[in-house]
């Protein structure tokens, strides 16, 4: 019972905030954003703990694996196009993940972060699911991540059509594969707005990332610490 | 009708990634076990030894809704609050400066290779 209603509770709050952010078109209104911090008001106004909360949770949790399998799909269905640009995007996805961990880990380094913290930033740039595994395998504190890897996806979404401007970026290629691989699925579902090329060398470039950050982030933590 | 070849799909869809964790411990291989089921799910769909009729609902149901399915782990900050004080907006600067870089350098590089493949256009 405890169980059905925080998960009543969560997709309840999830409908209405993603309502919000559709009515309003604010971009901050990011629904896993304001879910997240309505949630944890109610929870902590109730003086709910995590754990228990997470009687539920842990059933939409169990829904992440199957969902990141679903990926499979759309590669399948846009093959041909990954196919015709494939030595752009594999290159550019690899320059980004190198580009991503080596920016994240001098800034850390410079301001003298505890290693737990570094390691939870490498997978910054990869779609949640993925990223929260990959976290808990090197050694990061898997919420630090999911919380990085939000950021990253809304800084992507807000700044990069400003981004795309400035250093002309103008083509659904170069568009695509530098939001999927720097800011995954948050960043992607602004790709929206550029059409279905875009998107969808953009939900290509995001996958790709995913499993190259799977091979990646453990070779450069377990070269770095 | 349509909701119980989701609920059937979805379990075809947990049962790749279920594969694909048992493979992982058995090999000791260092990559999460949904990516493996990945993998073998689009070897499966390429090679056509799966039909992708038997996962387009299941995906076309959970892709959709991902973010929703990550929201019970974001609710975990609450047991970090160190996060949303001067220290978390530390953290957060340095995430925003690094996607930033990564954004601009990889949309730019894309440009030029792309330039130099099919000329400007």
């Amino acid at each position: 019972m405890v169980a059905i209603s925080f998960i009543a509770l969560t997709v309840g709050i999830f409908m209405l905030m993603t309502w919000l952010y559709k009515r309003s078109g604010i971009s901050f209104l990011f629904p896993i954003l304001t879910s997240t911090i309505v949630l944890i008001v109610l929870l902590a106004l109730a003086h709910i703990p995590y754990d228990t909360y997470m009687e539920g949770g842990k059933f939409i949790n169990w829904l992440l694996g199957p969902a990141v399998v679903a990926m499979a799909y759309p590669l399948y269905t846009q093959w041909d196009t990954i196919m015709k640009n494939r030595k752009i995007i594999l290159s550019c996805v690899g320059v980004a993940m190198l580009a991503g961990m080596l920016t994240v880990l001098l800034m850390a380094w410079i301001m003298k972060l505890e290693d737990a913290v570094m390691l939870s930033y490498l997978p910054k740039s990869i779609t949640s699911p993925v990223a929260l595994q990959i976290s808990a395998m090197i050694g990061g504190i898997p919420q630090f991540t999911v919380f990085f890897v939000i950021v990253a996806g809304i800084v992507g979404a807000i700044c990069g059509p400003l981004c795309y401007r400035l250093f002309n970026i103008d083509t659904p290629v170069s568009r695509g594969v530098s939001m999927g691989s720097a800011s995954h699925g948050i960043g992607v579902s602004k790709l929206t707005e550029y059409g279905e090329q875009t998107l969808s060398i953009g939900s290509v470039s995001m996958t790709l990332s995913a499993i190259l950050g799977a091979v990646l982030c453990p070779f450069v933590a377990w070269l770095l610490f | 009708m349509k909701y119980l070849k989701i609920i059937i799909q979805i379990f075809v869809l947990y049962a790749f990634c279920w594969i694909g964790t048992v493979l992982v411990e058995w090999l000791h291989i260092p990559l999460p076990g949904s990516i493996i089921g990945l993998l073998l799910l689009l070897g499966c769909l390429l090679s056509g030894i799966m039909p992708a009729k038997f996962v387009k609902e299941g995906a076309g149901f959970l892709l959709p809704i991902l973010t929703l399915l990550f929201i019970p782990v974001t609710v975990g900050i609450m047991n970090y609050p160190e996060l949303l004080s001067g220290y978390g907006v530390i953290l957060i600067v340095i995430v925003t400066i690094s996607t930033l870089i990564t954004l601009v350098l990889t949309g730019k590089l894309a440009r030029k290779m792309e330039g130099n493949a099919h000329g400007r256009d």
